[in-house]
């Protein structure tokens, strides 16, 4: 109970004005297409060196905690997510938005992100020691087996047909080889000096995601004149409330799946949002409205993404290891005010430490009040003429494609393969499985050359990937998801009729 | 255009009498940018931001630096970049990292070597260490190479990478031992490698002296030999050298990080820089904010950074020419 002792910290004035401070500008960078949680904290850094140790934390978890849930705005009124981690939110917090019910959208992820990052937090908390056991048990063969898993979900996420799905997400898992390989350095189709780096994944994220809608917009134009009329609902945030607490099964996958995959070191923020989407649809009596502007999408996703947040940092604090990027960019706000996280950090530094998750607590709160309070404002976005709405997302996903790297070859990138995307799109490929095809791509061919080296020098490739009970847990978990996948194709295929299938293809074109 | 506006700015400043001679006097006019090829949060990015802090003070630059990351390929990206796209008007520089540079150019495939830039100063320096797990029954390099002469090729032990300090330095003990070691390079650099040791999913590591310092202050990790010259007397006094355990080993693998410039910067302006940022570098809030990070410091000036380049070059073309 120690955090309660150190939560009247959060309320001194200054602190309290940085922890403000980090939250809206955390809500402002993360709407920001471009900015991910790790540009908008490394951002921040050179502030902190003017204060003390303490507030500079506070400062940088505030914005942490909040760019992270505010990637949900551009994802779910633009079709831009914001970062990796907000891609699921897409799926149907823009079918939402487009239905004129962006507030209600945005209120649900604001809601579930704060519901799922308190309980993150709250694992942080209590059960650090135990988790950081967790974060170590995950060697090259079962991260290895963890990315075969995350394959297996591309076939089923968003997408007309499961074969479509695979497809999409074979051209991801390609585009993930082109660069300098991350093991042995070797060159792969590098074609052209700007993916001499290999596809950074925000760069195409924002291109697959942006560029389809905004060719489709300009296309529409004058056209169609109803285009421009979309009434958007107001929503009662009461309502809100109530609605994200009667999906109970989505709100806790997505706040268990992402607090688990979130503690894996490397993986885990970017795929959290998916896993724990595809699964609530799975487990979901309602799974076929998924993709179709359905509450519980929104929810599993955000709760996911957030719950992250709070596990992602117990590698980090607890062993001195950044277990991811945001991570590492922590870490050098600690260092340099001489402070190195371990074991002996909550011990040696407690109101710096604990000051911190304080202030992650209270961030939740916050981010979640200032979101609801720009859910209703923003909403409104919708109602903006397609032509000039086309614009600014066209110059917002320019100015994100390039801050990322300050390279104009990523807006080439992203310029490529947004164009593609749009003629794929009209045959029925989407994004999102491309996507994770690109982030799941590295994750596991890197795990498996390491553990293919690691294992050559001591017991055996098949020895190594295929003993111990977390590899086979994962294995079975892989089989049942295929297995899932090819029994809902069949069912779906013995019911389909004729006049449906053409239906579908009809809506397709 | 560009041509233009020197040619008026030159004009002008003839006009007004106060020009000097070379037309570089008031370098810089404007704030200047620093290229880190390595990810923000990153060590090297991390002391960049620190060690350029003060040069907007009067008696540095007085202009401050900005930090400008290009991530990728190990580093392959930004050196890319800054040696054939930067442009060389003193208000570009870049950091480096030996011996990663010269190795990827001596391994090819890039459009980089030694001679596309011009070095300023040397800010810092990181040994590499041999880590072993807290539990491990390890405790002198003697016992890992005695293990590694019983299972030849058994040996696991994980580094940042191929080309880079810490596969160097696993190179230079499988000479120096002679014996034949399993080096597994860890896609997720410095951090992923530490934690392969500490997790217990190789048998030992080289690693960073700053990271393994706090790794050994957490109880995680022992260190048991420094792949330099001389001890660490900051951080790692009582940890011997490879050289004191028996084993011909140089600081060719330590991490040395610096400020360049793109070959083709005017002369002047090298000089200038040559002659303010070491002693921006040694400023006492950049040495204390240094310190207080575990990043060992080791300021060195041009014309010493210059030898050091040169040597490197020969041993790394001498250790790499076997691969």
């Amino acid at each position: 109970m120690e955090f309660l002792f150190y939560m009247g910290d959060v309320f001194t004035p200054i602190n309290f004005g940085l922890l403000l401070l980090g939250t809206i500008g955390g809500l402002i960078l993360g709407a920001t297409p471009g900015l991910s949680p790790t540009m908008a904290v490394a951002l921040l850094i050179p502030f902190t060196f003017q204060l003390e140790p303490q507030q500079g934390l506070i400062l940088l978890g505030a914005a942490y905690t909040s760019t992270v849930a505010g990637g949900a705005v551009s994802a779910i009124l633009l079709k831009i997510p914001g970062a990796p981690a907000n891609i699921a939110t897409t799926l149907d917090g823009h079918t939402m938005a487009t239905k004129g019910e962006g507030a209600k959208a945005l209120q649900l992820s604001f809601i579930a992100s704060a519901i799922g990052g308190l309980f993150g937090v709250f694992l942080l908390i209590f059960l650090t020691p135990v988790l950081a056991q967790w974060a170590l048990a995950f060697g090259p063969s079962h991260l290895f087996w963890l990315a075969i898993l995350g394959v297996t979900v591309i076939g089923t996420l968003d997408s007309s047909s499961v074969v479509k799905g695979l497809l999409s997400g074979c051209i991801g898992l390609w585009l993930a080889t082109i660069g300098f390989d991350d093991i042995m350095g070797a060159q792969r189709f590098i074609f052209h000096p700007a993916v001499s780096g290999g596809i950074n994944v925000i760069p195409a994220l924002i291109g697959l995601f942006a560029i389809p809608q905004v060719i489709t917009m300009f296309t529409k134009g004058r056209s169609s004149d109803d285009a421009e009329i979309i009434s958007v609902k107001k929503h009662p945030i009461r309502l809100a409330f109530v609605e994200v607490f009667k999906r109970k099964t989505a709100l806790a996958i997505g706040t268990i799946t992402g607090s688990i995959i979130g503690l894996i070191p490397g993986v885990g923020g970017q795929i959290a949002g998916l896993v724990a989407y595809d699964q609530s649809k799975k487990f979901s009596k309602e799974s076929e409205k998924f993709g179709t502007g359905h509450s519980e999408g929104v929810i599993a996703a955000e709760s996911a993404n957030n719950a992250m947040v709070g596990p992602s940092l117990v590698p980090l604090l607890t062993l001195s290891i950044p277990g991811s990027p945001t991570a590492a960019v922590l870490l050098g706000g600690l260092l340099i005010h001489g402070i190195f996280p371990g074991p002996d950090l909550f011990l040696n530094y407690p109101q710096v430490a604990w000051t911190f998750i304080d202030s992650m607590l209270i961030g939740q709160l916050l981010m979640c009040i200032f979101g609801l309070y720009i859910a209703g404002l923003a909403a409104s976005v919708a109602r903006v003429p397609h032509a000039v709405m086309a614009a600014i997302v066209l110059g917002l996903a320019v100015f994100g494609s390039y801050s990322v790297q300050n390279s104009m070859g990523d807006v080439y990138v992203m310029a490529t393969l947004g164009l593609a995307m749009y003629f794929l799109e009209r045959f029925g490929f989407s994004a999102a499985p491309l996507v994770l095809g690109l982030i799941l791509g590295p994750i596991a061919e890197a795990n498996f050359i390491q553990g293919s080296m690691i294992a050559n020098a001591t017991v055996g490739t098949g020895t190594y990937f295929f003993t111990g009970w977390l590899n086979w847990l994962l294995i079975l978990i892989v089989v049942a998801s295929i297995c899932y996948s090819v029994w809902m194709e069949i069912m779906a295929r013995r019911y389909t009729t004729k006049d449906d299938a053409v239906a579908k293809e009809e809506a397709l074109s | 255009m560009k041509k233009w506006i020197a040619g008026a700015a030159l004009a002008l400043a003839t006009m007004t009498g106060t020009a000097y001679a070379d037309g570089h006097g008031d370098y810089p006019e404007r704030p200047i940018m620093m290229m880190v090829s390595y990810g923000a949060g990153g060590a090297t990015d991390f002391q960049a931001r620190i060690v350029t802090m003060t040069a907007g003070n009067e008696d540095a630059l007085g202009m401050p630096i900005a930090i400008v990351n290009r991530p990728g390929a190990g580093g392959r990206v930004g050196w890319n970049w800054f040696a054939t796209e930067a442009e060389a008007d003193g208000y570009t520089l870049g950091a480096y990292n030996i011996p990663h540079f010269v190795a990827q150019s001596i391994e090819g495939g890039v459009s980089y070597s030694s001679d596309s830039f011009e070095p300023i100063a040397n800010w810092g320096a990181d040994p590499a260490v041999f880590v072993v797990g807290a539990d491990s029954d390890f405790n002198s390099m003697a016992d890992v190479v005695d293990y590694a002469k019983a299972n030849p090729g058994g040996l696991t032990f994980s580094g940042a990478g191929l080309f880079v300090g810490h596969h160097i330095a696993a190179l230079q003990l499988e000479k120096a031992a002679g014996v034949k070691l399993a080096y597994i390079p860890n896609n997720a650099g410095g951090a992923g490698a530490m934690r392969a040791v500490i997790a217990g999913e190789v048998l030992g590591g080289v690693n960073n002296l700053s990271d393994a310092f706090r790794a050994q202050a957490a109880g995680n990790v022992k260190i048991l030999g420094v792949f330099d010259l001389e001890r660490n007397a900051e951080f790692l006094p009582d940890v011997p050298t490879m050289m004191e355990q028996g084993f011909e080993i140089d600081n060719a693998s330590v991490n040395f990080r610096g400020v360049m410039v793109p070959k083709g910067t005017p002369q002047p302006i090298i000089d200038k820089l040559a002659a303010t940022v070491p002693a921006m570098f040694e400023n006492g809030r950049v040495q204390s904010r240094m310190a207080a990070g575990g990043s060992p410091m080791q300021i060195m000036t041009r014309d010493e950074v210059l030898a050091m380049w040169a040597a490197r070059q020969e041993t790394l073309e001498e250790l790499l020419a076997g691969l």
